[in-house]
Order: structure tokens, then sequence, then C-alpha cells
């Protein structure tokens, strides 16, 4: 392979980064959304010439960027053709954006979790646009004669001298066959021209007039409806079916026994047919199903009893600097504290579905996925076809905060259109999916340390006690071996001079679970800040103080802790009444941190204001990192105070949102977020707001009230009556 | 089954439908008006909102026999195609929305809301919007959203 070849087509200069692109320059054939077939007549190619796999430029003008990441609420859909659209010199609020097919041969990695899209596709992007950009301005140099050093480019436009243009699309039939050099310069930061603006998503004028397209919303000629029925308890079987009732009512054609797939575990279900999805709903109300061997005692009150047990195991050590047994042992007061998460569901507000199409050797899915790439390997799997001979269109996703990262409805759907040889669209209703999970993993977290005579601390140890993602979905072996991700973000703290991180394995097997916003930063992070605001309590230390001592030596974490010091006035006399707390964390290479003031209401508190600051490096769209921190703020204080995933003899208790509580409007305190401003490269932004929510809330409770939480959830209207 | 007369947005329709089958399904699946979503089933999370003379209602548990002869208005029927509603406006302006999924149903609720409240209260507000859930958090926004189409 040429290396300019594959730097133009890539844009990746790195070794080690080879994806595997095609590299001839095909005309792009990717739809704009999604097909719907109820309308007719939608233009679904990128029109124009591909200068690389993401971009085409048509000789009208027109040029479109492909996003290939999943948009799912956290603004990729924008900010990733945003990228690559300031090095190439265009503004992207003109140019026309396009949803990428499921095709990493093409793309690269697909996948959207760890809020790893922006912080990934940096450089690539940067690298294509800025290739492209050279390849117009040599094309322009040729045309003009004149050395490409003596051009320059302004919004779709290569400008020679005396103010001569040429537009990119007057240009691009000249270019597509430029030789790109083996390194491209790339703009200054100080020359961005729509980075670290705040630009308005261009999904979002779709969204507000019911014209976007969401999974639930695709159509295919002669497609069937299902509506399914779970084994309760995930691993029995069907034992008999009696479909008598529902095959009386009109419309339903079929129930058939199906399949969800969770990896080491296949949970049997059945499903009902039908011309339309309220025929199918009505017939899975009707059916009645006898499962065998469905009850396995799971129960969520003896996990945790079992959890707070294994608090007092050894565990496996994870991490150790200093000598944490020794400093430990020299104190004569030491501290003690064990805290406990619940099991959460996801619950993203369009319900989990799928339409499939499988015919023969082909599959075509019209589905909501994080990891399309992932998704069609388990698909060419399940069906034993060709990847190539999968069709993978992704349209908008409802919601997902980790719940599409595995595949299940969409494999149950493949498996009924192949059984009764039709499209078919899978519907859950949202009791199937807040029954069935998967869950976020709970946890007990047990913590001791001690202060030294200046009152700092001297030794800390952090155990965290709680079931295994990796077990739970492929029976990766954690009893042995400690699961890395299960200490995050424990070792991106605090200096702390005797400090060990320890793990114990808590099986919950056929309990499926999965990551969820933030994965387990969403629980140890409540633990580890809650613990700390304890020690700077016993240390009669302020706990904003009493942090930024400990990140004296992590200048950007320290920063921003001063910051949100300064602008949340915290060292302003509170009102009578109030409360404040303070919690940070470092999740997926960004840092956030927030500042909660409460007020006492009756037997409760109310959340008057919170200030955030984040550090995610470069904001690329800095309206969308204060979104996203708003949403893990929500999502955080949900997981504080609302619900808990009850699960009683294998059958979970939790159904739809009125035993599953979610915050609403009338819940949400004034809310002032900022953006630490850098040069650092950009990360992600879609988590790291969420995991100091619930311990800066506890610890302003503390503040208020002298009332410790150490269990979440907790009632809000309660927590100012200690005991 | 039989034969239901439907007001969809100003038009006529004829829908060969269960008279126990909510409106939802009708609109989204007979009509073909894809923009109210469904979310829960149970008058939760308000997603499926849409006016029925001009009151909003949960679209997923009002059955068709409750509709006919009833004017209904879905998140399709609120703009033109040349000008969008003031709140579809300031929902674009304060960037509201994020996935987007349950933004229809916020939208129904706050044009309803400022049918009767010209210039709501924080108050009003919450009464009239507690009824929708959106699990991606942007309820800061709608409030702006909200204020900022009152003043326009």
């Amino acid at each position: 392979m040429k290396r300019r070849s594959f730097l133009r087509n890539t844009g990746l200069t790195g070794a080690g980064l080879f994806v595997g692109f095609s590299l001839t320059q095909c005309k792009v054939d990717e739809v704009p959304g999604i097909i719907n077939l109820l309308k007719t007549n939608i233009d679904n190619e990128a029109i124009g010439l591909a200068l690389n796999n993401y971009l085409n430029i048509d000789p009208s003008g027109l040029i479109t960027i492909m996003a290939h990441k999943p948009e799912m609420g956290q603004g990729t859909f924008h900010s990733i053709p945003l990228i690559l659209a300031e090095e190439l010199d265009v503004d992207p609020d003109g140019i026309s954006i396009k949803i990428a097919k499921g095709d990493e041969e093409r793309y690269g990695p697909q996948g959207v979790g760890g809020s790893g899209s922006v912080r990934d596709m940096w450089m690539p992007l940067r690298n294509l646009g800025a290739s492209a950009r050279h390849m117009l301005r040599q094309a322009a140099a040729n045309t003009w004669g004149i050395d490409i050093k003596d051009t320059s480019t302004d919004n779709g436009f290569v400008i020679g001298k005396e103010g001569v243009k040429l537009s990119y699309g007057d240009l691009v039939e000249k270019a597509k066959d430029i030789e790109v050099p083996e390194t491209i310069e790339l703009k200054a930061i100080s020359e961005f021209k729509y980075i670290g603006k705040s630009k308005k998503r261009t999904d979002i004028n779709s969204k507000v007039n019911g014209s976007a397209n969401f999974g639930i919303d695709m159509r295919v000629e002669g497609m069937v409806y299902a509506s399914i029925v779970h084994c309760p308890g995930w691993k029995g079987t069907v034992k008999s079916i009696d479909d008598a009732d529902t095959r009386k009512i009109a419309g339903v054609t079929d129930v058939v026994k199906t399949v969800r797939p969770l990896f080491k575990n296949t949970q049997e279900a059945v499903a009902v047919i039908a011309d339309t999805y309220w025929a199918a709903l009505q017939g899975a109300r009707a059916l009645k199903v006898s499962w065998e061997d469905n009850k396995h005692a799971i129960s969520t009150e003896d996990i945790f009893k079992t959890m707070h047990s294994k608090t007092k195991e050894d565990g496996m050590l994870d991490k150790e600097n200093g000598q944490f047994e020794t400093a430990f042992a020299k104190s004569d007061t030491p501290f003690e504290a064990t805290y406990e998460t619940p099991f959460l569901s996801h619950s993203p507000i369009e319900p989990m579905g799928c339409l499939a199409d499988v015919k023969g050797d082909k599959a075509e899915v019209w589905a909501t996925t994080q990891t399309p790439g992932w998704c069609k390997g388990e698909m060419a799997k399940m069906l034993e076809i060709k990847p190539e001979n999968i069709t993978i269109n992704i349209p908008f996703l409802g919601g997902a905060f980790g719940r599409r990262l595995i595949h299940g409805p969409i494999l149950q759907a493949c498996d009924l259109s192949k059984k009764i040889g039709k499209p078919v669209r899978v519907l859950w209703t949202r009791e199937e999916d807040t029954m069935n999970g998967p869950f976020r993993p709970g946890s007990v977290n047990a913590l001791r340390g001690t202060l030294s005579a200046e009152g700092k601390i001297d030794s800390l140890e952090h155990k965290v006690v709680t079931p295994s993602i990796g077990h739970a979905l492929f029976g990766r072996d954690a009893s042995t071996k400690v699961p890395g991700s299960a200490m995050a973000p424990l070792h991106e703290y605090y200096t702390i001079p005797n400090y060990r991180s320890k793990y114990v394995f808590m099986d919950v097997d056929p309990m499926p679970l999965l990551w969820w916003r933030s994965v387990y930063s969403s629980t140890n992070v409540f633990a580890h800040e809650s613990f700390i605001d304890e020690l700077a309590v016993a240390a009669k230390k302020d706990p904003m103080d009493f942090r930024l001592d400990l990140l004296e030596d992590d200048e950007r974490k320290h920063k921003l802790l001063k910051t949100l010091r300064q602008r949340s006035d915290w060292d302003k006399a509170l009102p009578e009444g109030w409360g404040k707390g303070v919690a940070i964390s470092h999740c997926f290479q960004a840092t956030a941190a927030h500042v909660v003031y409460i007020s006492k209401t009756g037997t409760g508190v109310k959340i008057e204001k919170i200030h955030t600051a984040v550090d995610c490096g470069i904001a690329v769209n800095e309206n969308n990192i204060i979104a996203q921190a708003e949403g893990c703020i929500v999502m955080g204080l949900t997981a504080a105070y609302k619900d808990a995933m009850i699960v009683k003899d294998g059958v979970t208790q939790n159904s739809n949102f009125h035993n599953y509580r979610m915050l609403r409007i009338n819940e949400i305190p004034e809310l002032d977020i900022f953006v630490m401003k850098n040069e650092e490269s950009p990360v992600g932004a879609g988590e790291p707001g969420l995991p100091p929510v619930a311990p800066a809330l506890t610890n302003a409770i503390f503040n208020l009230t002298g009332n410790r939480i150490r269990k979440l959830p907790f009632e809000l209207d309660k927590v100012g009556v200690i005991g | 089954m039989g034969q239901i007369k439907l007001s969809i947005n100003g038009k006529s329709y004829t829908i060969d439908a269960d008279e126990s089958m909510p409106l939802l399904w009708a609109v989204r699946d007979f009509v073909g008006l894809t923009g109210s979503k469904f979310g829960c089933g149970i008058a939760q999370c308000g997603a499926c909102t849409m006016h029925m003379d001009g009151e909003p209602i949960r679209s997923c548990s009002v059955p068709l026999a409750s509709a006919k002869g009833k004017k209904i208005t879905t998140i399709e029927g609120i703009g033109t195609e040349d000008k969008l509603h003031a709140v579809q406006e300031a929902w674009i302006e304060e960037q509201v929305p994020q996935c987007g999924y349950c933004q229809s149903g916020q939208i129904m609720s706050a044009v309803a809301l400022l049918k009767t409240h010209a210039s709501p209260t924080d108050e009003q507000i919450d009464e009239a919007m507690q009824g929708n859930i959106c699990r991606c958090g942007t309820y800061d926004r709608i409030r702006k959203a909200i204020k900022r189409a009152a003043v326009g």
C-alpha cells in the first residue's frame, strides 16, 4: 500500500492504527438518515466525488461529510463531521451530513462508548480534512500555475493571488487525483474557526418537528410486527405454549419460539407475530407460556447481604503504593465505612427493538446499535452468513446510555425474520425492557483509612465488591483476576502515601449486566468521594481545601477545582438552613466536579443549585459539552434518589416508569455549568459529569443535617432527620 | 374491527381498526405520522403526547373509541413547512434535544401550556411538563425554551 493513499483515505498517521480501509475512491452510497419506504423519493446518495471515505464534494459545490458514529443524543452526528470540516475549512452549517451505514471496513471503528468518539477521531479526521484541503489547494495552484504556498482557503473556496478564487466544487474533479504528501500541515489551534465555538447541532432541526427517524420509525414493504414474551428468570426454557386466546385476536398470524442471545447465556422467549403492533401486543398479553426451570432464586436482597459479608474477605490486590498495612496499623483512630450502590436499568426512552429482513444468505437490519461492527459479527455468526452480505442501517437512537452496546433485540429480529421469511419489526414493551435487563452492577465498597497528626490522609484502602460485567456476559474469569474496569477511576485520583485498592468478585449469574453511563465510576466514585469527605470532616478541614491539598501534584484537576471554588462562591457564608457539598472525579480521561447547594424543607432537603466544572480538553462544541453535563447531572440525581432495581426469586419487581421512576422537570435545580479552556487534545464529555453527582449531594446533606448517606438510593424528603 | 373516522391535523382519515386500539398506534401505523413516539404504554412518560380538541393527551392510553369525532393534532400539525411553531423555534434556539425521542411529546405539552398561559410561571411549567420524561435530562433547556417562546 502506498502510504500517501493510506493517509488520504484514513487520516491515520501513527503506526498500529490500521483499521482495514478500502483504498478505492469509489462513489459513496450511504443514505441520509434512513430509507423509510412509507416516504418516497428520498435522495439517499451522497452526491459528487469522494476525496476520502468520509468526504464527498459535488461539482455544484455541495459538500457531504459522513457521520459514521451512531447518534444517541451525545452529539457526534455533528461534532465528528465538524472536526473534518474545520481542517477542510468549510462551515459545517453549510454542508450536508449523512448517517453512514455500519461499515467498519470503510470507516474504521464505529462503536460509541467510553466517551471515545471525539477522543479517538480527533487526529484521524483532522488529517483527513487537511489532506482534502491540500488536494483542493494544489488543484487550484495547478490551474493558476502558481505555487500552493500562494493559495489559501476560506469556507469552501481556494483563494489565489489578488483575491482570485475557485470553489471546492469547481476543483474537485482535478483534486481527486492529486497525491497527498506524507505529512500534512494541520491548522494551529488559534486558527480554528468552528471548533471551540458553540455551534448549533445539525440534527436538532429534525428533532423538533417529528421528522427525525428513530429505530421505531423504520418500515419496509411487507413487514410484520413482533411482540415478545421473555422467560422470567433469564435461564429457563419453554415448556409449553397455550396460544388459543392469542390466535383469536384479529391480525395475529404466528406464534414463534425465539431467543434473546446474551453471549454466554441465552434467554428463551416467545414472539407473537401480527400485521399491526397493537394486534401483536394484545396477542402477547393473551399468551400463556409455561416455563421450565425459570426460577433461579436470584434476589437483590440476598446479593447485597452476600456482598456486605464479602467485604470481610481479603480480596485480590489491584494496586498498592507505599505500605498500607503498616501505615494503617500505626494509627489508634482508624476510620472505616461501607457504601452501597444499587443495580440500575438504563431505560433509554426508546424501547428496545429492531427491524430485520433476512433473505437467504443476505440480511439487512435497521438497528439502534452503539456497536455496528460488533453487531455485524454477531449477526454473521448467528445467521451463518458472510459479513459482507449484511447491511446495517443506523437510524437515530432514542437514547442508549450503554444499553445498546449489545445486540439482543437485533439478533432476535434476525432470528424471527429468518424463521417466518418476512421482514420483522420487533418492539419490546417498556416492561420487557425494564424487567429483563441487563442492569448496571450494584456494589458494596469498603473503605479504611487513617490521618496523620497534621490531618492529612496517611493511609487509605478502597475495596470494591461487585459483580463483573465481563463475567456476566462472557464468563471471563473475575475470581482469580481483577477486572480492571471494575476499579475505575480509582487509580486516577489523589496522591495518597500509603494506598491500596482491592477487588472481591460477586457472582450473580444468570442476571445479565452491562456497561451503564460512566460504568463502574458511577458506583466507585460515590464511595471514594464520600469517604474522602468523611476524612476531611474527621481532620476538621474544609472539604474543598482537603481535596485541593490532595491534588497539589495534578495541575489540571487542581485548577479545575480552584475555578469551581470561585465560581460556586464556596467560601461565602451560607444562607440560614443551607448546606453545601463537593465531589470530583476523572472518568474516560476527562475531569468533572460539582458543588451542590441544598436547603432544609420539612423532613427532607431541596437541591437549590449545582455548579459544575468540566475539563475535556479543547471544547469541540462547547454548548454540547454543557448539554452532556446537564444530562449527567439529571441521570446522576436519578440514580442517587429514585429507584433501585429489585429482583425477588429471579423476577424483577420494577416494570415501568411508575416503579422505576425518573427525575422530572419539577425536580431540576438551577444549573451553572462551565467548561475549562485549554489546548489539550479533546476527550469525550458524555460520561465524566455523572460519577461525582451523588457524592456531592450526599456530602451536602451531611454538611446540612449531619446525616451521612452511605447507601443509594435514598429518599430526598426524609434525609433531613437523623437516624 | 370497524371503520373509524379520525380528524388529524385538519385532515380526515377512515381507518379499519379495532376501537380499543390506542390512538398512538393508529396515527403511527395507519396514518403514517411517526413523530409521536411510544415510550411506556401507560401514560407515564409523555412521549406520545398529542392534542385532542386542544387538550394534551397521552395517546398511548386513549382508545380510538374516545378519539372519534375529536380534532387530533400531532407534532406534524403545529407548524408548517415554511414556518415552525414558536415553541419549535425556541427549542432550536435553546438547543434542547439530545437523543430527541421524547421531544415531540415535550413540545406538544409546551404548546398546550402556552395556549392557556401565555407567560407561564415556573410552577405552571412544572405542572404542565411533569408528565413528560426526558431520560437525556434536557429539562433545564426545556424550561428556558418555554420562557423564550412565551416572550417571543
